[in-house]
């Protein structure tokens, strides 16, 4: 089979060489994402509709299925069976990994004609280059460590955003005694990771989470600020309502906004719900950092460019390259999104208060040296680690195990796992 | 001629499955064998690292739980279906009135796919949504039904689906055996006195037993492979309290880039099958010697 197709994919590139040589090709690109609810689907056209307008044919190939798994395993046949697409969404370490077995392809061109060095932050940088050559393209940043309020409800009890985790639970156990859910969860195993994150940035600090989640140093993750991490998870676990076990995290999302509870620790995808719902942030909900030393977990989305041959694919990939961090679509996209641009140098009119203190932050985080990948959205780690973090965040949060005993099984998990 | 051609003919026309089957299903097997004792991560590598991947399944917590999940729930669902099969079968024998009809609906589960029996259990296991809410608005305020949130019942909800499931399916494999046993033995028994009670536990149930067999051995495949139910019932949450050896398998292999991994607890869940269907096998082959 892979003789055979390779055969026949430079057949058809010699063909269109022989045929086509006096002329220049048409660009041409298939892309393979799995945006293919709402928001994302409008904002995949407007990229399908810029590359048109530039002389591409666009063939769409979308995989549903949210998460990306159903993609991960399309994307593995094409590419064992040598025809993978021209542009692939696949983001973090998965990238790194593509590149190790040598599928990416170099953008270096597009990179230096287009200045990307000098619009992306470093954090973003090291996430789509490798042996520094760019081998894919951002699309956006999310932002992690958010809290989403009920201004209403916290107003109850007299309280506002935390800023401190002390607070935080000082203002958790008013809303108890209030009989108000304190804490919105899903108790899905990526959402536990979430909370779990933004507790490591916030108890423990910006060098501890570099250390403990990102280069995984075994002191720090067996250390006395580890079991800290697990007693506050263990309080989370107490501000949470008892239905929580497999809510979506939208579901949560919904309960602040209905007033039910106060407060959300999530993304700010979660910020396309309350949009969905005509909520104003400030006035109906309010968006703040979870506490922190002015860290900033990012989440980043982008699209790697696979090896592909023939002038006109090639083509096609430098130009939708060009078109994904191009101004233009970084705006449309990230509107639609409700993410921010991946590039710092975005006009701010069109975007939202959240959006704009998320650009405002990550800046100053870009600057300060604390913008840190997500671990539990897989930007800080691939697969296998990140899976054995979730493994005991979730563990943990749902038993009754000690915090002595998660930092042990977490240090054998991590070493396991690498 | 034409009767070599008529020897030979059944065999041409079975040969291409066979193949298939050989090549596809055999050689997957070796091939996924093979590759549990390499180091492939994302993509299938071929350096052959001995036993590590097995090494490492085998101190994974996640893993533990998953066979420990498989060992509770297999042994509850086959044991809790047969019984229910049995029962039912017997009360259905009783000669009664619309029998095909009810037979029907009880066999009726069986046609639905897991994923779906495990979305409209997550529904009625629900406490905010399903039985829990309706039981306690009736009057009832201290029932309590969270089997799908608690750690440690997430893994009976899930025995509790399957049985309903195929609890059905048990029926009418007894329902056609209880049919087919010697009623002139069942005579002769009534006209010595024995009470019906008697009869269906001392001569029916007893000559049964190649049923019993194939109903474990069809069930305990069905427990071992069961993977959906876990995805649409609990997602194998809460944490990971609920998962089988088949998410795990499918988790490693296409979510973490752990395929040798993925593949050893493939190899592993083989082995259970087998150390299930061969003493199966060897019992019906042997038995069929003897006639």
């Amino acid at each position: 089979m892979k003789p055979f197709s390779k055969a026949l994919v430079s057949a058809i590139a010699l063909a269109a060489a022989v045929t086509a040589a006096p002329l220049k090709a048409d660009p041409k690109a298939e892309v393979l994402h799995y945006w293919t609810s709402g928001g994302e689907a409008k904002a995949v056209k407007a990229l399908q509709e810029a590359f048109a307008a530039r002389g591409g044919e666009w063939v769409d190939a979308p995989v549903a299925g949210g998460g990306g798994d159903a993609q991960a395993a399309v994307l593995r046949a094409r590419v064992l069976a040598g025809d993978p697409p021209a542009a692939v969404q696949i983001k973090g370490p998965n990238i790194q990994e593509w590149a190790e077995a040598g599928a990416l392809a170099d953008l270096s061109n597009v990179a230096a004609s287009q200045n990307w060095d000098a619009v992306l932050p470093d954090a973003i940088q090291n996430i789509v280059k490798y042996e520094g050559n760019y081998v894919a393209v951002p699309v956006n940043v999310h932002r992690v460590d958010w809290i989403w309020a009920n201004p209403e409800v916290l107003a109850k009890v007299g309280a506002s955003v935390p800023t401190t985790w002390d607070e935080f639970n000082a203002t958790a156990d008013k809303l108890l005694a209030a009989g108000i859910i304190p804490l919105a969860h899903g108790g899905q195993p990526w959402q536990d990771a979430t909370v779990f994150e933004t507790v490591v940035l916030g108890i423990g600090g910006v060098d501890f989470y570099r250390k403990a989640l990102v280069e995984l140093d075994m002191d720090a993750l067996g250390s006395d600020t580890m079991v800290k991490v697990f007693d506050q998870m263990r309080k989370m676990r107490g501000y949470v309502d008892p239905d929580f076990p497999g809510r979506d995290w939208n579901l949560a999302t919904a309960m602040v906004m209905r007033g039910e509870a106060a407060m959300q620790i999530m993304g700010d995808w979660a910020k396309g719900e309350f949009a969905a719902a005509g909520k104003v942030p400030g006035k109906d909900y309010i968006c703040a950092s979870t506490p922190s030393e002015n860290g900033y977990l990012l989440n980043s989305d982008s699209f790697a460019m696979f090896n592909v041959k023939g002038d006109d694919l090639i083509a096609g990939q430098n130009l939708l390259a060009e078109l994904i961090l191009g101004t233009e679509f970084q705006e449309t996209f990230n509107l639609f999104k409700g993410s921010i641009p991946a590039r710092t140098d975005v006009s701010r009119g069109a975007f939202d208060d959240c959006a704009i203190k998320s650009m405002d932050d990550m800046v100053s985080a870009a600057d300060g040296g604390t913008l840190l990948g997500s671990m539990a959205h897989e930007i800080a780690q691939a697969g296998a680690v990140r899976g054995a973090f979730i493994d005991i965040a979730t563990a943990h949060f749902n038993s009754d195990m000690s915090s002595q005993e998660a930092v042990e099984k977490l240090v054998k998990a991590i070493k396991l796992a690498q | 001629m034409t009767d070599r051609i008529a020897r030979v003919l059944p065999q041409i026309v079975v040969a291409p499955s066979f193949a298939l089957i050989l090549f596809f299903v055999y050689g997957f097997i070796v091939w996924t064998g093979y590759i549990s004792l390499t180091k492939s991560k994302m993509l299938p590598n071929y350096t052959v690292i001995g036993l590590r991947p097995y090494e490492r399944l085998f101190q994974m917590d996640r893993w533990t739980v998953a066979l420990e999940n498989l060992f509770i729930f297999g042994f509850l669902f086959i044991f809790v279906a047969i019984v229910i099969g049995c029962l039912l079968a017997i009360l259905l024998d009783q000669k009664i009135r619309a029998e095909g009809f009810i037979r029907t609906i009880y066999l009726y589960p069986m046609a639905i796919s897991f994923i779906i029996t495990g979305t409209a259990w997550k529904w009625i296991m629900n406490p905010s949504l399903g039985l829990e809410t309706v039981i306690r608005g009736w009057g009832w305020e201290s029932f309590s039904f969270g089997w799908t949130n608690s750690e440690t019942l997430a893994v009976y909800a899930l025995v509790m689906a399957a049985v309903w499931q195929s609890a059905g399916f048990v029926m009418a494999l007894f329902l056609s055996a209880l049919r087919s046993v010697d009623q002139d033995i069942i005579k002769a028994a009534s006209l010595d006195g024995a009470s019906p009670w008697k009869i269906y536990l001392r001569i029916i149930l007893p000559s049964m037993r190649p049923v019993f067999m194939s109903a474990v051995v069809i069930l305990a495949h069905l427990a071992i492979k069961s993977f959906d139910l876990v995805v649409a019932l609990t997602g194998g949450g809460p944490g990971y309290s609920s998962t089988l050896p088949a998410n795990f398998m499918y988790e490693m292999t296409f979510r973490r880039n752990e395929i040798a991994v993925g593949a050893a607890s493939a190899m592993v869940m083989l082995a259970t099958v087998a150390a299930i269907m061969v003493p199966y096998l060897y019992s019906e082959l042997r038995g069929k010697k003897h006639v």
